[in-house]
């Protein structure tokens, strides 16, 4: 029942492309608690500190006890299905675009949750696990899934929506060149993208490893330098309407501490690249991925920023190459908030140092150019928004969550 | 443990303002012609009004307050209950004190609202935090997909099959047959009924009543002041009223009126085979079920039973909704519950539109409403005397 | 001395420098300009001496650019980056990175500056012939003029009082309006700001026309920030020079200094701007090769 195409018919263009429709996405502030966990991937709800009390949906005070101690807390989502419903009508043009709908309540940690229920669940009663994801408006939603096994959402026809599935798709990877761009790419083509575009600035610097990307059948190589605007347009203009999922792999990275001496041009491309190239990037393709939000099968889903945990907290040693994700990261959110007005996703990751030249003096662990390039085809085959692969990049987040001048402080005395 | 009783509070003046399925007027349209007609009926200036009790989901950005400026009225109580199908009984609860304790000494209550082609789907976008946040992302079913989980979780619980709802919508309707201001005004046969089309699984069609326009109003005041002025009047014996009843049954499947059925007839000093009619909430043939259950009409899980063995039109061995209910009448908004309570009077006042109630004496009126996330919340009843 | 070296016509056209069709082309300034080209050539070879005079302001990061209200796209000012200086970022060399508008300094309009010029045919800084690079020059002295008001304006009169003078202005030769305003070393003076805008001197509208139709000229040049008055926001049509003069193929410079060094007419100009793919106009170096008399 599945549909997620291995490869999409071709679109008669007489026809009018829809217009995207989101579902309702205003929450309340509270509400907004289960939006960061999805985000992500994590489910968690409201527990009250002074009497354990789980609470659904999300409040201000406790329940039972009317504490205003309520901290969200991640849940494994054992629960039972109790009641389901099939929708047949909607108010809502997104719903009513998408009949019908299998709707479920769950009774969890004492509480009942409103849930999708995923097909492959059998029908009431039944155990199932709840999970979290994000609809098309980047809001949180809860699924109600089988409890064994690894959940495959784009197996769902309806539930497919909230991920951004790269099989069948058409995929803009902006640079090539460097590991991070090569291992994305081959992963994209493992995971069944039908078209992978693969951008190349400098022609005539060849890099080990990037040659045999031409051999596979998915590649086409393509000019693409983020630091020079016509370039960009044109390559909008020639591939943009087509793209479903741009990958922003560009990077460029020095190790340059704040008082190191010397040139600011090296600041200056890393900015040139990392922030101005994003810039370029989003004004000539983000309307483009907006405009076929709602193409069919193969529609538009996502963007893709590979960022670095340094954006989160600069790191000194690579002080100006931390600002310059940094920035990207700010934009990002910008481009996001964009994006989502159609429908589409903005993932952004956070990886800690990966093994390539430029993080060479970095201890270990570090992440394999692999190890990156699957959580890039994982974050959209899944649902979510904010990915922080590896051991480093999940040590600094919770340290960063948990203290965010404590991390400034270990950071700038050199430790990690 | 009764509060002191309901002596001397009478209900009098029931007026509808015909429904239509959409209008281009506002709330204040229908409740103001609503008001009007309670004048004429009770032939009272419209000074004499002091105490006000209004229902309407769609007044927005208005309340209560802001209809005493629009419909020039200055007074001395001043209601605005925001239970939905509820608002009816909760108002009469609250106007009997009132009057009993001469804080007003007529109470008029409305309930009505407008209906634009965008009403529902605005109103339910915005129904409650909860909803906002819980439910209406999932689908924006609204109260169709509460109730199609509360029915499909009752009908595997207990054994209810589709064809006892059924009975009941079928029922319904041939009472609306007889009362010229119902908005459906052919038969419905359990055929039509069972095969119409689906709506959420498994309510169909006409599970569901119809958004409309319209007003409900009626007045509530001393017996001495009716008498006075020659209204014929009903008198108020019980009114109960319970809200987020039994929060954690993880399905609704009993509602408010379980806690406190007994005191309703103790109040009333009656027995329920001494009720005539029920006039219950029906937005859905399940609620009605819920109602003759949780009110003691049968017992938990008995309702099937229940239907099969009664007959439920006018004349039937268990009157039920004797103008066609909501279901067959329509449902003019926050006027869900008002219909009951005007269509008990008239039944006891002997000024039905349609069909009577051979030798009413007493009828129970039942409200229901506000689905705030997973369940409705508020819950009454009255039951209510012929003089 | 033999005629000047045969005209030759580049061999490479620009490419997608001008993708419109082109309206018919102007009667360009070639023919004239290479006319006086061997004339001049002919004079120069007979002077006894030659005197070379930079016209030309140094790009540093402290001129001033070109001032637009804040809503409008902005001219990037003059900014060098070193990259190395003999250090460990490059041990035996130095060089900087540099970026400036296209009409930062000292610098060269093309007619695609304005729209006025935009469907002109070869009118990009890279499309432009060589030809009109090495060009006569009449220096106008407003110099006194321009000392007292600051908004001064060159007139037809003026022209004429100066033809009057010095002979008509040549077709095909530059026409540069020396107010001395080069002299002006503190910015603050040299931009002229003052909350109703700038105030520095420039040609009136019926000016440009009569330079344009009666005198075919090559191009206006001005010591000031723009060929327009800082006033001329406001005249009919606003920016008349840059209007009419790249409606008509004609081309502009400014920030110009050591026009006080100039003889009236005599003086023989190179300007070549910088072949930018479809650029607007660019900075460059400006100098006039002037023959001197035998008692100077």
């Amino acid at each position: 029942m599945a549909q997620a195409p291995t490869r999409a018919k071709r679109k008669n263009p007489v026809l009018r492309t829809p217009l995207p429709t989101l579902p309702p996405h205003a929450r309340s502030r509270v509400a907004l608690g289960l939006t960061a966990a999805a985000a992500r991937g994590a489910l968690e709800l409201q527990v009250c500190r002074d009497c354990g009390a789980v609470q659904y949906p999300p409040r201000e005070v406790c329940r039972d006890c009317l504490s205003s101690r309520l901290t969200w807390r991640p849940r494994n989502g054992d629960g039972e299905l109790v009641a389901e419903t099939v929708l047949r009508t909607a108010q809502e043009l997104y719903f009513r675009e998408r009949l019908p709908w299998r709707i479920g309540i769950v009774r969890l940690d004492g509480a009942n949750l409103v849930v999708y229920v995923h097909e492959s669940v059998g029908r009431v009663p039944r155990r199932v696990r709840v999970e979290a994801a994000l609809d098309r408006a980047g809001e949180a939603v809860l699924i109600a899934v089988s409890p064994n096994g690894r959940t495959d959402l784009s197996a769902d026809a309806k539930l497919r929506e909230m991920t951004c599935d790269p099989r069948g798709r058409k995929i803009l990877v902006t640079d090539g060149k460097t590991v991070i761009g090569q291992a994305v790419v081959r992963a994209l083509a493992a995971a069944g993208a039908e078209v992978i575009w693969v951008g190349e600035a400098e022609p005539w610097k060849k890099i080990a490893g990037s040659a045999t990307l031409r051999d596979l059948p998915q590649v086409t190589m393509v000019p693409l330098d983020v630091t020079d605007s016509a370039s960009v347009r044109e390559l909008a203009g020639e591939i943009g309407a087509k793209v479903d999922i741009l990958v922003n792999t560009a990077d460029c990275h020095r190790t340059s501490a704040i008082g190191a001496r010397g040139a600011l041009d090296a600041a200056q491309l890393e900015m040139d690249i990392n922030y101005f190239g994003l810039l370029r990037l989003a004004k000539e393709f983000a309307p483009l991925l907006k405009a076929r939000a709602a193409d069919g099968p193969a529609s538009s889903v996502a963007w893709v920023n590979v960022l670095s945990i340094f954006a989160l907290a600069n790191y000194p040693p690579h002080g100006t190459y931390s600002a310059s994700k940094a920035a990207a990261l700010s934009l990002s959110q910008a481009l996001r908030a964009d994006l989502y007005t159609a429908g589409v996703r903005l993932i952004n990751l956070f990886p800690g140092p990966v093994d390539d030249e430029w993080d060479q003096l970095e201890m270990p662990p570090k992440l394999s150019p692999g190890a990156l390039a699957a959580a890039v085809v994982a974050a959209l085959q899944g649902s979510l928004e904010d990915v922080y692969p590896g051991e480093v990049a999940q040590d600094w987040l919770a340290r960063y969550r948990d203290n965010a001048k404590a991390l400034e402080r270990e950071l700038s005395e050199g430790s990690r | 443990m009764a509060a002191s009783g309901y002596a001397d509070v009478v209900l009098a003046a029931p007026v509808t303002v015909p429904y239509v399925r959409y209008s281009i007027r506002g709330a204040h349209w229908f409740i103001g012609r609503a008001l009007a007609q309670l004048l004429a009926a009770a032939n009272i200036e419209k000074e004499r009004i002091d105490g006000l009790a209004v229902a309407s989901f769609t007044l927005a950005p208005d309340t209560a307050v802001g209809l005493t400026q629009h419909l020039g009225l200055t007074l001395r109580w001043l209601e605005n209950p925001p239970m939905g199908g509820a608002s009816a009984v909760v108002s009469i609860r609250r106007a009997a004190r009132a009057v009993q304790s001469g804080d007003a000494v007529i109470v008029a209550c409305i309930g009505g609202d407008t209906n634009h082609t965008d009403s529902f789907r605005r109103n339910t976008s915005a129904f409650s935090q909860f909803a906002q946040d819980a439910v209406y992302p999932y689908g924006s079913g609204g109260p169709n997909t509460s109730f199609a989980l509360l029915t499909s979780y009752y009908m595997r619980s207990y054994g209810a099959q589709r064809e006892d709802f059924g009975k009941l919508c079928v029922a319904q309707r041939n009472n609306a047959l007889n009362n010229p201001l119902a908005l459906f005004k052919k038969p419905l046969t359990l055929d039509q009924y069972l095969n119409a089309r689906l709506i959420a699984d498994p309510l169909r069609l006409f599970d569901c009543v119809m958004p409309c326009a319209g007003t409900e109003g009626f007045l509530v005041m001393r017996e001495g002041t009716a008498r006075a002025l020659g209204l014929p009047y009903a008198r108020l014996l019980a009114a109960i009223e319970r809200h987020n009843a039994f929060p954690d049954d993880p399905v609704q499947f009993r509602g408010g009126w379980a806690i406190d059925r007994d005191e309703l007839f103790a109040q009333a000093g009656l027995r329920h085979d001494d009720i005539d009619f029920v006039e219950v909430y029906d937005d859905y043939p399940v609620i009605n079920v819920l109602q003759f259950e949780d009110l003691g009409f049968c017992s938990k899980g008995e309702g099937p039973d229940f239907i099969r063995a009664n007959s439920f039109e006018v004349d039937g061995t268990f009157p039920c909704n004797t103008s066609g209910g909501q279901l067959s009448v329509g449902q003019a908004g926050a006027a869900g519950g008002h219909l009951g309570v005007v269509e008990a009077i008239r039944q006891l006042t002997g000024q039905t539109l349609g069909a009577r109630v051979v030798d009413a004496r007493y009828g129970l009126v039942s409200g229901f409403g506000m689905i705030n996330y997973d369940r409705g919340i508020c819950s009454g009843a009255v039951v209510l005397a012929a003089d | 001395m033999k005629a000047a070296a045969k005209k030759r016509k580049t061999k490479e056209a620009p490419k997608k420098t001008n993708q419109k069709t082109p309206k018919k082309a102007r009667t360009t300034a070639a023919e004239p300009a290479n006319d006086h080209l061997r004339g001049w050539l002919r004079m120069l070879a007979a002077s006894p001496r030659l005197r070379l005079v930079d016209l030309t302001q140094t790009l540093s990061p402290d001129f001033p650019p070109i001032v637009l209200p804040p809503e409008m796209g902005q001219a990037r000012p003059f900014r060098m980056e070193q990259i190395s200086r003999y250090d460990e970022s490059g041990p035996a060399w130095y060089w900087n990175n540099l970026s400036f508008g296209e009409h930062t300094g000292t610098h060269f309009d093309a007619p695609i500056h304005w729209i006025s010029g935009r469907d002109l045919a070869n009118n990009s800084v890279d499309a432009l012939p060589v030809e009109h690079f090495i060009a006569p020059a009449s220096v106008i002295d407003c110099s006194a003029e321009a000392g007292a008001n600051a908004d001064f304006l060159l007139t037809v009169g003026h022209i004429k009082a100066w033809e009057r003078r010095h002979g008509r202005i040549a077709a095909g030769s530059w026409v540069l309006m020396r107010t001395d305003w080069s002299k002006r070393s503190d910015p603050v003076a040299y931009q002229n700001l003052d909350e109703t805008g700038q105030h520095t001197p420039g040609p009136d509208p019926a000016c440009v026309r009569f330079l344009v139709k009666e005198r075919n000229i090559l191009g206006f040049g001005t010591e000031t920030i723009g060929t327009d008055a800082g006033q001329a926001a406001h005249f009919k049509p606003p920016y008349p020079c840059h209007y009419y003069m790249h409606g008509a193929g004609k081309y502009g410079l400014q920030c110009l200094c050591n026009l006080d060094l100039l003889p009236a007419t005599g003086a023989l100009m190179v300007a070549a701007p910088l072949k930018i793919r479809e650029g607007s106009g660019s900075p460059l170096r400006v100098f006039a090769i002037v023959p001197m008399r035998r008692r100077g």
